[in-house]
């Protein structure tokens, strides 16, 4: 098989790339090193769609960000994926805040961000009853919006694969050779072959480029590391909107935001790191994740956490994101230093990189036969989020929607068959975890996570023993004795 | 003479008992225990120590495999707990099995049986 | 199954569900007018994977491994002919008692009934509530999971386990993944005592040379795919129980199991707005165990933690018994409530309130104490200073159960009196005995 584009990392911007190309007349491979997509800065970060106020104007940042912003609302009706335009404040603490909540309504004003306005402490409080009594003011932005970016990128990979884009999870790019117009992109054990090649790698898209055979690339990659708390849904509504303090040099700083499950999430702090893929917490950082959120809500109830994660960014040695087409090599495209607000960008980032591809020569018309959609037949509706009509017609047609599996989040036996034959499958649980909530509740797994493993054991017909938390070495359970 | 200090695992109320024996390892004298229950222990956890083994075999049932829980009928020497879990691993039960069924005769000891803990059609 | 039939519904077929549905039938109800909702697929609750023994001494004179002690009620529940369903779980209570339910049997179904039983047990604390730092492996498992995938799935959670927390859960997992061949590294507790029953400390840990670290805890978990080790630490008792630097030790291990402490599994009250004590996360009830939604009773771990299964069917015969004595039209007229609280050294009580009818029957009041206590004495008092019962005990600790019985004239006489509320707590008799 020769494709045309090959994109490397299936995170938010490869896959929203991969969807938009899926719609053209070209065929389509996306390599993923891990066994899911959406693992690394897309699994682990604020879950926000940014209005685009921060970015300094000009910059693709700013660009993108703003009409990213529009573009995920309506990918995310379009996919039948939560998006709440909830809206944002970034809340200053006293006079000596104005000056930087001016200076971002400036730039959201010349980035075309709509609805911006600085609000006093009657309406900040009025709208948020819980943010601290020393909060002065605020820059309201009515059009940030949060929703879950692992969901959402996951379901524009299942629309991608409906209309024909080829998925290589589990391939860890290792080489590359290009001859008469076609790179070959391998892992050491396969090959992938294509004329165009995007190169979407997160933290690794330095690395990758290298490999691809770029020399003296202008762009290196820190890994900067962001720790954060989830608390227990009966906090989900301590915050109506996404709660931010003035940003520093080290990003947007420790927020506070409802998130679209109900849950209430606060972090990040920002961290370099030697290691790219080091996601572990640290007690120094939660601890400084615990005085963060304090500051915006006094109050905040951390002992109602329910789980903690760090994800891993990458940021570059200059302001904006890095979008080019390879000067050395010709067809190969580069989405590198994509940090934040990358997620928020990613529909237009992936305009802008089909537009390089354009500049670079690959011929973009429309298909014909297209599905908008997650599957062929439309987006599956989970049980749980079904009217209580809905749901007794569901268990009523079949039986399988009528056991719950996992009990914290409602998730039904029919709703895992229904992952397991999915355009991209669930076949770990992790994978189930991220598509459907199972194991995402308070009870963290304890209760569903074996019976999620011996479903997917008994259907894709293995023992349980050869069912993964998240593929590679992740290993749950190894027989007994008597049968090794 | 020297003493011992003991705590009942007869029953969860796990009482602290201090144990008195002889130069011949003989028990003299046992305090601290509420029952006859926990002095019989103190005397066969110094002489003679035992434990009743609980643990589970695979099982073919009609729907498939499945674990069954047993147990000893009678505590059996403590030593003997691997010894005896080594055979388990060879043991396979076939449904349908009462609950108190014996699944091995003289287990381990004469006289001990190894017993299904639930029933299963 | 006519559902429109159904008058009292059991939420929970574990040892408290069952036990409450057989004593409402004891106590007259016709057993085709209950429900009981299972949520797993055979009932039995916990229990069935809970294969040690220990379980019984008091209900049945002997001592039975989990499923043995769970087949005897399904055994009662069978033969009393009460209608068990499985697969069921129920999604939404309201103070009205309508239970919304979903089975692959009846489908999304709600049901209006007089009475409900909330026997819906508990869960395991999780890594999440505890905030242990490092990467996010598999291979941390709660002790109950890893029970499950050993005793009922029939495969290893690992080979080199590091246990966190001494509860009894965490102390027989020890001893099971040792019999089965495993090597349990280390348990740490993070408490100066454990949270176990003395019994498994000696037959668990002691037994196979296992280590208990007291005041330890995990600090860091280390590995991508699998854990690859932990890091623990001792702590300071002194300073909040904070990790000592310097006192770090790394134990190369590919399991993590945490027994460190259990939530009653309240979402369905909460929900129907009933009052929940603090001190045990279980509803607010009176020595019926009813809730303060009229017509909704509680029992087992889902309204305390209990350390005996045989004090939860105990509590769940009062908790059947009540409810079906209101659906026959029985129940006495309340005269007077009386709130039970707790004064040195006493956590919580069971019941949170004593109501008294025009003929009180006696009542037993459980209790845990704060602390471990050498040498004390337990008291029930009135608020006006009158001891309703008292008890000596030469050792108390946070995990074993006490339980004290106000007899049925003392509460009698509290009738005519002025009675500002009943107060447990105990006084250490230490060297100075009394």
């Amino acid at each position: 098989m020769l494709y045309d584009v090959l994109i490397v990392g299936a995170g938010c911007t490869g896959v929203m790339t991969a969807r938009l190309l899926s719609a053209k007349n070209v065929r389509v491979a996306v390599a993923e090193a891990a066994s899911d997509v959406a693992t690394g800065a897309t699994a682990a970060n604020s879950a926000i769609v940014h209005a685009g106020y921060d970015a300094k104007p000009g910059t693709l940042k700013a660009k993108l960000n703003v009409r990213g912003n529009k573009l995920m609302k309506r990918l995310s009706a379009q996919l039948g994926v939560e998006c709440k335009p909830v809206g944002s404040h970034v809340i200053g603490f006293g006079d000596a805040d104005l000056p930087m909540l001016e200076e971002l309504y400036r730039r959201g004003i010349a980035n075309g961000v709509e609805g911006l306005e600085i609000i006093g402490a009657d309406r900040l409080r009025a709208m948020e009853p819980n943010v601290s009594p020393e909060a002065t003011h605020s820059l309201w932005a009515p059009s940030a919006a949060i929703t879950c970016p692992y969901g959402i990128t996951i379901a524009a990979a299942d629309n991608a694969v409906t209309n024909g884009v080829d998925f290589y999870l589990n391939f860890k790019v290792s080489g590359c050779a290009y001859e008469d117009g076609v790179y070959a992109v391998t892992d050491g054990k396969k090959a992938i072959r294509a004329k165009y090649v995007v190169n979407c790698a997160g933290v690794h898209s330095a690395e990758v480029a290298s490999i691809l055979g770029e020399r003296d690339f202008p762009i290196e990659i820190t890994p900067r590391r962001g720790e954060y708390f989830i608390l227990d849904k009966v906090c989900g509504n301590l915050a109506n909107s996404t709660l931010f303090v003035c940003p520093s040099d080290r990003g947007k700083g420790i927020l506070v935001s409802p998130t679209v499950d109900g849950n209430l999430i606060v972090g990040p702090n920002a961290y370099a790191i030697g290691d790219a893929d080091d996601r572990s917490t640290t007690a120094e950082g939660l601890a400084e994740i615990t005085a963060g959120a304090r500051r915006i809500m006094p109050n905040v109830p951390m002992n109602m956490a329910i789980t903690s994660f760090a994800g891993v960014r990458s940021t570059p040695n200059q302001y904006d994101f890095y979008l080019k087409r390879s000067e050395q090599l010709p067809g190969v495209i580069h989405a590198v230093g994509v940090e934040s607000p990358g997620f928020a960008s990613s529909p237009a980032t992936a305009e802008y990189l089909a537009g390089l591809l354009e500049e670079a020569g690959l011929v973009l018309e429309d298909k014909k036969d297209y599905i908008p959609t997650r599957r062929k037949d439309g987006n599956h509706v989970q049980f749980n989020r079904l009217s209580p009509g809905e749901k007794a017609e569901r268990a009523k047609a079949d039986p399988a929607y009528g056991k719950i599996v996992c009990r914290c989040e409602t998730v039904t036996e029919g709703d895992l068959l229904d992952m397991l034959s999915a355009p991209i499958p669930a076949v770990t649980v992790d994978m189930m975890k991220k598509r459907l909530r199972a194991g995402m509740g308070r009870c963290q797994g304890g209760f569903c996570s074996p019976r999620v493993a011996a479903l997917i054991a008994e259907k894709t017909g293995c023992g349980l023993d050869r069912v993964t938390k998240h593929g590679g070495g992740s290993w749950l359970v190894t027989a007994r004795e008597e049968e090794e | 003479m020297t003493t011992r200090e003991l705590t009942c695992v007869v029953c969860p109320a796990g009482c602290r008992m201090t144990v008195t024996l002889d130069d011949g390892g003989t028990v003299l004298e046992v305090e601290g225990n509420t029952c006859a229950r926990g002095k019989n222990y103190a005397v066969s956890e110094i002489t003679h120590p035992v434990r009743t083994l609980t643990s589970t075999v695979p099982m073919k049932t009609a729907a498939g495999k499945k674990m069954l829980p047993v147990r000893t009928d009678k505590p059996i020497p403590k030593e003997k707990l691997f010894e005896a879990m080594e055979i388990l691993h060879g043991v396979k039960a076939q449904a349908p099995v009462k609950t108190g069924e014996v699944l091995i005769a003289d287990f381990i000891e004469p006289g001990t049986n190894l017993i299904a803990c639930r029933d299963e059609i | 199954m006519d559902l429109n039939e159904k008058k009292l519904i059991v939420i929970g077929g574990g040892p408290a569900g069952l036990a409450a549905a057989v004593a409402a039938v004891r106590r007259g109800l016709d057993p085709s007018s209950i429900l009981v909702l299972e949520r797993d697929s055979e009932p039995g609750g916990i229990l069935n994977q809970c294969i040690h023994a220990g379980f019984g001494l008091h209900r049945f004179g002997e001592e039975l491994t989990g499923p043995e002690y769970s087949g005897r009620y399904i055994q009662m529940a069978r033969e009393a002919g009460i209608p068990i369903l499985c697969d069921a779980m129920a999604l939404e209570l309201t103070s009205d008692r309508r239970v919304t339910f979903v089975s692959p049997e009846t489908g999304y179904v709600m049901v209006q009934a007089e009475a409900v039983v909330l026997a819906m047990g508990c869960r395991e604390r999780t890594r999440g509530a505890l905030g242990i730092p490092g990467t996010r492996p598999a291979g941390v498992y709660t002790a109950g999971c890893a029970q499950r995938y050993v005793n009922i799935e029939g495969y290893m959670p690992g080979h080199r386990v590091v246990i966190l927390g001494s509860g009894d859960i965490g102390l027989i997992m020890a001893r099971r993944m040792t019999l089965e061949g495993a090597k349990v590294l280390a348990v740490c507790e993070i408490m100066p005592y454990s949270g176990g029953l003395a019994r498994n400390i000696v037959q668990c840990l002691d037994d196979f040379g296992i280590p208990l670290k007291l005041s330890h805890t995990v600090v860091k978990i280390h590995g991508r795919d699998r854990v690859e080790g932990v890091t623990i630490a001792a702590v300071d008792e002194a300073n909040g129980r904070k990790p000592i630097p310097g006192t770090e030790e790394f134990i190369e291990c590919d399991t993590l199991l945490l027994s460190v402490g259990l939530i009653p599994e309240n979402e369905l009250t909460r929900g129907a707005g009933i009052g929940i004590s603090r001190a045990t996360n279980g509803a607010d009830v009176n020595q019926y165990r009813e809730t303060s939604a009229p017509g909704i009773y509680a029992c087992g771990n889902v309204l305390h933690v209990h350390d005996l299964v045989d004090f939860v069917s105990e509590e769940a015969d009062i908790a059947g018994t009540a409810a079906a004595e209101r659906i026959l039209g029985q129940s006495g007229a309340v005269v007077k409530s009386l709130p039970v609280s707790t004064g040195f050294g006493v956590r919580y009580t069971v019941p949170e309130r004593i109501d008294l009818t025009a003929e009180p029957e006696e009542v037993r009041i459980f209790f845990r104490v704060s602390d471990v206590y050498k040498k004390v004495q337990f008291f029930v008092e009135t608020a006006e200073g009158e001891v309703l019962a008292k008890r000596a005990k030469s050792a108390a600790a946070p995990g074993e159960m006490e339980s004290l019985t106000v007899p049925a004239e003392k509460l009698a006489g509290l009738l005519d009196k002025d009675c500002g509320g009943i107060r447990v707590y105990l006084r250490e008799t230490g060297g100075q005995s009394k």
